[in-house]
């Protein structure tokens, strides 16, 4: 008797603490990159039933780490973009041309806000994709290693053509089906720890999980530059190392279940500023 | 007589020093309450090794999620979960292995507390942890017996 009220006090009081409520708000503090503010917080779109607000990761990082973004010479992640410019300009493969044969970088303002998007081969194409489908197809070259340095860096070079424009992509129509499939994988616990990305990102953000801050999950900074490994990190690459953090085997990178659940926490992004190549730690 | 008295002595001596009897994660029967009477292992926890699991990364690593005064040593304890000071007073010993071999039957089916002592029942498992539990049923009881002595 004793015990089931304990049992019963106990369960509530925990119960009580697992929701929602238990995330935190960040500080919110401006971002400025090269004159342009970024929009850092805006309120959630609607298909989100667990968040009111949406936070870039950048909030949640210390000052330190926040200040690495603020200008452009101190960012270590435009290292990798100046690279990609330079692979951008130069001629590869069977075809003999570069990219900027056919390309001027500005063409590509936009772009990241959209991606991934569903083409008219009925797939869910991500920039990876569309980058390396030109590099076989017309360049006649080698596609790049998804998830490699090459081509996690010209993902970055072009998104930063974005930079500033808030995050849009499309989620009904020929999209819905992907977009279902990655909100479910969002919400399946995997691994031996037995954890959905939920579990850390939407009904914990802004607590420590040890030395770290647990942010929402947002992507619209990708690529982005980690202090951990001192390189451009793809989305994909993201994903696998979360994955096996909670012991869980990862999806392929580049592969349809990663992809899905790109769009949908592309989603979840939906109104904040691309801030591609973002720092983190 | 005497020859009995040692035999007996002997069969004791060579049960202790025997395997200990261990109950396998599925065989572990949880109370309506989700409490865990009998210990996972016969060998009784070890609160010195259970401190030094509660802390590895690899292991417990609870302080990734819970403070604990404790170990104030130690830099950077979490915040997802509730402080640990003290929760040898909060608990009894059963209601304390529960929650370390699974919260989600001993506390809330929605915790983002793995399940401690369990080896099956997940999706996805990582190639080298499959068929396995996070902590054996030895290190179990060592974190039960070192949680016994966090108290106010």
């Amino acid at each position: 008797m004793k015990l089931t009220r304990i049992g019963a006090g106990l369960a509530a009081a925990i119960i009580g603490l697992a929701g929602m409520a238990s995330a935190e708000e960040p500080e919110i503090k401006k971002l400025v990159i090269d004159g342009v503010e970024m929009t850092v917080a805006a309120p959630a779109p609607p298909y989100l039933e667990n968040l009111d607000m949406i936070y870039s990761g950048w909030l949640f990082r210390s000052p330190e780490t926040q200040a690495l973004e603020l200008d452009d010479f101190d960012n270590p992640g435009m290292v990798f973009v100046e690279q990609a410019q330079d692979m951008f300009s130069t001629p590869e493969g069977t075809a003999g041309k570069a990219c900027a044969d056919c390309h001027q970088l500005e063409d590509f303002k936009g772009l990241r806000t959209v991606l991934p998007r569903v083409e008219d081969d009925g797939k869910l194409w991500t920039m990876e994709d569309y980058i390396n489908k030109c590099r076989t197809d017309r360049m006649g070259a080698k596609a790049w290693k998804y998830g490699g340095t090459e081509l996690t860096s010209m993902v970055a070079l072009i998104g930063l053509q974005s930079r500033g424009m808030p995050v849009n992509v499309k989620i009904d129509g020929p999209a819905k089906p992907y977009w279902e499939k990655g909100k479910e994988i969002f919400y399946t616990r995997v691994g031996q720890l037995d954890m959905a990305c939920a579990n850390c990102h939407e009904d914990n953000y802004g607590k420590m999980i040890r030395a770290d801050r647990l942010s929402q999950g947002q992507i619209n900074g990708f690529p982005t530059y980690r202090l951990k490994n001192g390189k451009l990190n793809s989305v994909h690459a993201r994903f696998k190392g979360c994955m096996k953090n909670i012991r869980a085997q990862p999806y392929n990178v580049g592969g349809d279940e990663f992809k899905a659940l790109e769009l949908y926490i592309a989603s979840r992004g939906n109104g904040l500023s691309v801030e591609t190549p973002s720092v983190r730690n | 007589m005497k020859i009995t008295g040692l035999t007996a002595v002997a069969l004791v001596f060579g049960a202790s020093v025997a395997m200990a009897e261990v109950v396998p994660p599925k065989e572990v029967k949880f109370t309506e309450d989700g409490a865990v009477e009998t210990p996972v292992t016969t060998t009784p926890g070890n609160p010195a090794n259970g401190r030094k699991v509660f802390a590895h990364r690899k292991k417990g690593n609870c302080l990734a999620c819970h403070q604990n005064s404790d170990m104030k040593d130690l830099p950077f304890h979490g915040e997802i979960g509730p402080s640990l000071d003290g929760v040898g007073d909060r608990y009894s010993e059963a209601e304390l292995r529960g929650i370390v071999v699974n919260a989600k039957k001993a506390l809330n089916p929605d915790t983002i507390m793995p399940a401690f002592y369990k080896d099956w029942g997940f999706r996805r498992v990582l190639k080298k942890f499959q068929g396995k539990s996070i902590l054996t049923a030895q290190e179990v009881e060592d974190v039960v017996a070192y949680l016994k002595t966090l108290k106010e």
